[in-house]
């Protein structure tokens, strides 16, 4: 039986040890960190913890509704593609970072890349 | 399907919740807070911080479920009993709520002494009627006789001492703080709530390096929470930064050089926004903690006092390589307005 994306990438311990380093990244660059700066740190933690579960594949009850209305405030601040591109890539530096091989980044990728229209509330 | 079933149990997409609290009904919009409801329709209720954090709003579910995440911080027996903070609760179906019982929450405490130890910061020692099990770091709410609530952390540690001891800065237009500074006499009991909170110092990882960084009267937790850990025997340094904008404010710092003088891993660190002293730092206390640290990979970091301070010692300290998990708040989050601007 062939192991599902989600335990191939590590499970719980594997989106643990992703969610600060992500994070951290999205923080540190000035064109996204911005749209966290109001945000409680610890909440905000959470869901990016159920986001990356979500991505990678595992259990978690994040929904396409979830993101259009934790995005819809920040779209009328702004948020558009670019910004949506520059998370992405600190995703996908974050796995790089971690060792993920590269067909598993890939497939996570394409997760992320399907929630483009959600989080942009198109 | 009858009209009448339907009376009670709004359908999912309903566009409000009805809140019965004593003789009042009010509807809450979605995304609206139990708090937020009844402050609009009038209703008397205690509150503070208006975000999760100090108990003062806590109530009772009589009838209906509260979500999970309002009954967040608080402990099993009062989660037990349907207790849950109405400030965080944004309801999704009717519920019927209650104050609190007193006794569910209340103790009564007497004050031991009460020393000015500055012109703006007093502090209070108290002795509990019933032993508090706690942490330094965590915080009382004391109430007074009128009702008035306020949170206090706690720079007593229970091994150390017998009471409990907390620092008041008398702040502009503060009702509290200003009645406990000129009026609170020892001999005078008062009602505590808790206590409350998870900025403490967790036994373990003994040889991790720690920095803690408060201004004003955020030094309370910290020196509980420095005196914890040396009295656990931790062995990693602690560099503890005190800001304050003139040499003043510096309320405690014979104790504080010595306790750097008796300890070989405790470090303290006096800065003034504004004042000058040659013993002191200058600048804000946490632009000079930072930096002093600037890699704090695998560093436990705690941060007390005025929430802006807070909020961005705290994004920059994650931002220089400490877990989130290893960074512990405490911001004072102030129910009077302040008049004046930060220091």
């Amino acid at each position: 039986m062939t192991e599902s994306l989600y335990e191939r990438i590590g499970g719980e311990p594997a989106v643990e040890a992703a969610v600060d380093l992500f994070y951290r990244k999205v923080l540190h660059d000035t064109t996204t960190a911005p749209f966290f700066f109001h945000t409680d740190m610890d909440a905000q933690r959470a869901k990016q913890k159920s986001f990356l579960t979500m991505v990678f594949g595992g259990p978690n009850e994040y929904t396409g509704k979830d993101l259009r209305t934790a995005h819809a405030q920040l779209v009328k601040d702004g948020l558009n593609d670019s910004h949506f591109d520059a998370v992405a890539g600190h995703l996908q530096a974050t796995l790089e970072e971690l060792g993920v091989a590269a067909d598993t980044v890939s497939e996570v990728m394409a997760i992320a890349g399907s929630t483009r229209d959600d989080v942009l509330n198109r | 399907m009858t009209t009448s079933s339907t009376d009670n149990t709004l359908p999912p997409e309903t566009p409000a919740a009805r809140v019965r609290y004593g003789d009042k009904i009010v509807r809450c919009a979605p995304g609206e807070t139990v708090l937020e409801g009844l402050l609009r329709a009038g209703a008397e209720i205690p509150y503070s911080c208006r975000n999760g954090t100090c108990m003062t709003c806590i109530s009772r579910a009589v009838r209906g479920t509260v979500p999970a995440e309002a009954q967040k911080g608080i402990k099993d027996t009062l989660r037990g009993q349907d207790y849950f903070l109405s400030c965080i609760c944004k309801p999704t179906e009717d519920l019927e709520i209650a104050p609190p019982e007193d006794a569910d929450l209340f103790g009564r405490a007497a004050v031991t002494a009460v020393d000015h130890l500055s012109k703006n910061i007093c502090r209070v020692r108290l002795t509990s009627a019933t032993p508090l099990y706690y942490h330094a770091g965590q915080f009382l709410n004391l109430r007074r006789d009128d009702g008035l609530t306020r949170s206090y952390s706690l720079a007593s540690v229970p091994s150390l001492e017998p009471y409990l001891e907390i620092h008041v800065k008398r702040l502009p237009g503060g009702q509290m703080s200003n009645w406990i500074y000129d009026d609170l006499q020892p001999g005078v009991s008062i009602d505590i709530q808790g206590p409350s909170g998870g900025c403490f110092y967790f036994p373990g990882n003994k040889a991790q390096p720690m920095l803690l960084i408060g201004n004003g009267s955020g030094l309370a937790p910290l020196i509980g929470i420095a005196r914890d850990a040396l009295k656990d025997g931790h062995t990693g340094p602690i560099h503890l930064y005190h800001g304050t904008q003139f040499s003043g404010g510096l309320y405690l710092d014979d104790t504080l050089r010595q306790m750097d003088a008796d300890h070989g891993n405790f470090f303290y660190n006096a800065c003034l926004s504004r004042g000058e002293d040659a013993e002191c730092c200058h600048g804000r206390a946490e632009d000079i903690a930072l930096a002093d640290h600037t890699d704090l990979s695998d560093w436990r970091v705690f941060l007390c006092g005025y929430p802006p301070m807070v909020r961005d010692a705290q994004r920059r300290a994650f931002l220089a390589g400490a877990a989130l998990a290893d960074i512990y708040i405490d911001a004072f989050e102030l129910r009077d307005l302040r008049t004046e601007p930060r220091e």
